[in-house]
């Protein structure tokens, strides 16, 4: 009887191998990925014409193509809001919960699993790879608190584990598992090599908004300025693009970056105002905020003009577009660079 | 036979597969699917899911910043469909 096995794919080399090795010892290996909506790989890519010559393309999807198995995405953004806001094991160096993420995707695989009448679980979790969640005195806790308990396999680093069900039981064996650790990836590359892996995503910073520095001070900034911890998915998606400037407590701006940035927020000129320029080439904003006034939007004008290399005592007109489509001219005296205050960027560090 | 359109502009990987992901296991076989798309990721991500699951990509075209699929779900492999 040919075993089952459901693999979390998350798109990097880890997963890869940690599914290959189970394909390798004749196991039916299919894959899982989640979308919780802070996800890095394909987004910015996606968005940023500077980023034009990477590989746009969904990581997880083309590691199942490779592997031959099949990949089962999981839309999780609303289910998932729980572990961003209240952590039971809190979050790591920024807003990431990167313990209780974890135990909450084996869950959801461990459900999976019991409703598909698959055996066991497969991650690519090696101890010693991640500070908050990959140590060795976690693996238990995952194991434990997800349910999957001995039906979770981590083939990268069993040696260094208690024997886990399939392989008590023998339905895979043991000695044709791993015994990585730390962060070093020498053991990953030289295994892909002889799996002939040549191409496999590497994200640097990890494959979580939510570990990025900046990213947090963004989200803590918008839980600051609605009063209340919580998200919708176009929330988390729009901290990901642009500038963002709070120039005053009740609104901010988000300013495209370039072409991608701003055909991106182009989408969301029903739901802000939003301000172009009308007499230089610039990028557009979007105005994130209640009961704006004359003045706020004059002084996001003036903000605009900064991004548009206007020169020093030039006139500068915006047109503000409001969310119901009327128009309206603004000419203003755009600001210099010196003009921005460094307190109105929301990023690490800065805080109203 | 029956044809739907899906539209998911706006909408960034994995985003429009998991949406043509749901409306597929809905429909029969041989429902034709036009999927209307913004997310440069998708031209890789559509057709890959289309091989993975053994749906038909009939044509794929580009309008000004939009890329059009035109797919046809077939009956190969119709129960894993089902538990996507």
């Amino acid at each position: 009887m040919q075993r089952k096995a459901l693999a979390l794919i998350s798109g990097g080399l880890d997963s890869m191998l940690a599914a290959k090795c189970m394909l390798e010892q004749g196991i039916h290996v299919e894959g899982i990925n989640f979308f919780t909506g802070f996800c890095v790989e394909g987004h910015t890519h996606a968005l940023r014409s500077k980023d034009k010559a990477k590989q746009k393309r969904n990581n997880a999807l083309w590691v199942a193509e490779q592997l031959g198995i099949q990949l089962h995405i999981i839309d999780i953004v609303d289910e998932y809001k729980s572990v961003v806001l209240n952590p039971r094991f809190g979050y790591g160096a920024h807003l990431n919960p990167c313990l209780d993420c974890k135990i909450f995707m084996i869950r959801k695989a461990n459900d999976w699993i019991k409703e598909h009448h698959f055996d066991f679980i497969v991650t690519g979790e090696v101890i010693g790879q991640r500070p908050k969640s990959q140590k060795k005195s976690t693996m238990p806790i995952i194991a434990q608190h997800s349910g999957a308990t001995d039906r979770l396999v981590r083939p990268l680093c069993a040696q260094f584990l208690p024997p886990t069900l399939p392989e008590r039981e023998g339905w895979i064996q043991r000695d044709k598992l791993l015994g990585f650790t730390g962060r070093s990836r020498k053991g990953q590359i030289a295994l892909a090599k002889t799996f002939q892996f040549e191409d496999y995503a590497q994200p640097a910073g990890g494959c979580c908004f939510l570990t990025n520095e900046n990213y947090s001070a963004k989200l803590a900034d918008l839980w600051q300025s609605q009063g209340a911890r919580s998200y919708e998915l176009d929330d988390i998606m729009l901290l990901k693009v642009g500038r963002h400037l709070r120039p005053a407590p009740h609104f901010k701006l988000i300013i495209g970056r370039e072409k991608g940035e701003n055909q991106y927020l182009q989408g969301y000129r029903k739901e802000f105002d939003s301000m172009m320029p009308a007499t230089h080439m610039g990028p557009l904003v979007l105005m994130d905020g209640q009961n704006l006034t004359p003045q706020d939007y004059h002084l996001a004008a003036q903000i605009l003009g900064r991004y548009c290399n206007c020169l020093p005592d030039e006139s500068f007109t915006a047109e503000l577009r409001f969310k119901d489509g009327t128009l309206q001219a603004l000419t203003v005296n755009p600001f210099d660079k010196t003009d921005i205050l460094p307190q109105w960027y929301i990023e690490k560090g800065n805080r109203l | 036979m029956s044809e739907h359109l899906l539209d998911v502009k706006r909408l960034l990987c994995p985003m429009p597969v998991i949406k043509l992901q749901n409306l597929m296991n809905t429909l029969p076989t041989g429902a034709l699917v036009h999927v209307i798309c913004t997310d440069p990721g998708t031209h890789h991500d559509i057709p890959a899911w289309c091989r993975m699951r053994g749906h038909s990509i009939l044509s794929i075209e580009e309008k000004e910043e939009e890329i059009h699929f035109m797919v046809r779900k077939e009956h190969v492999n119709s129960q894993r469909d089902k538990i996507c």
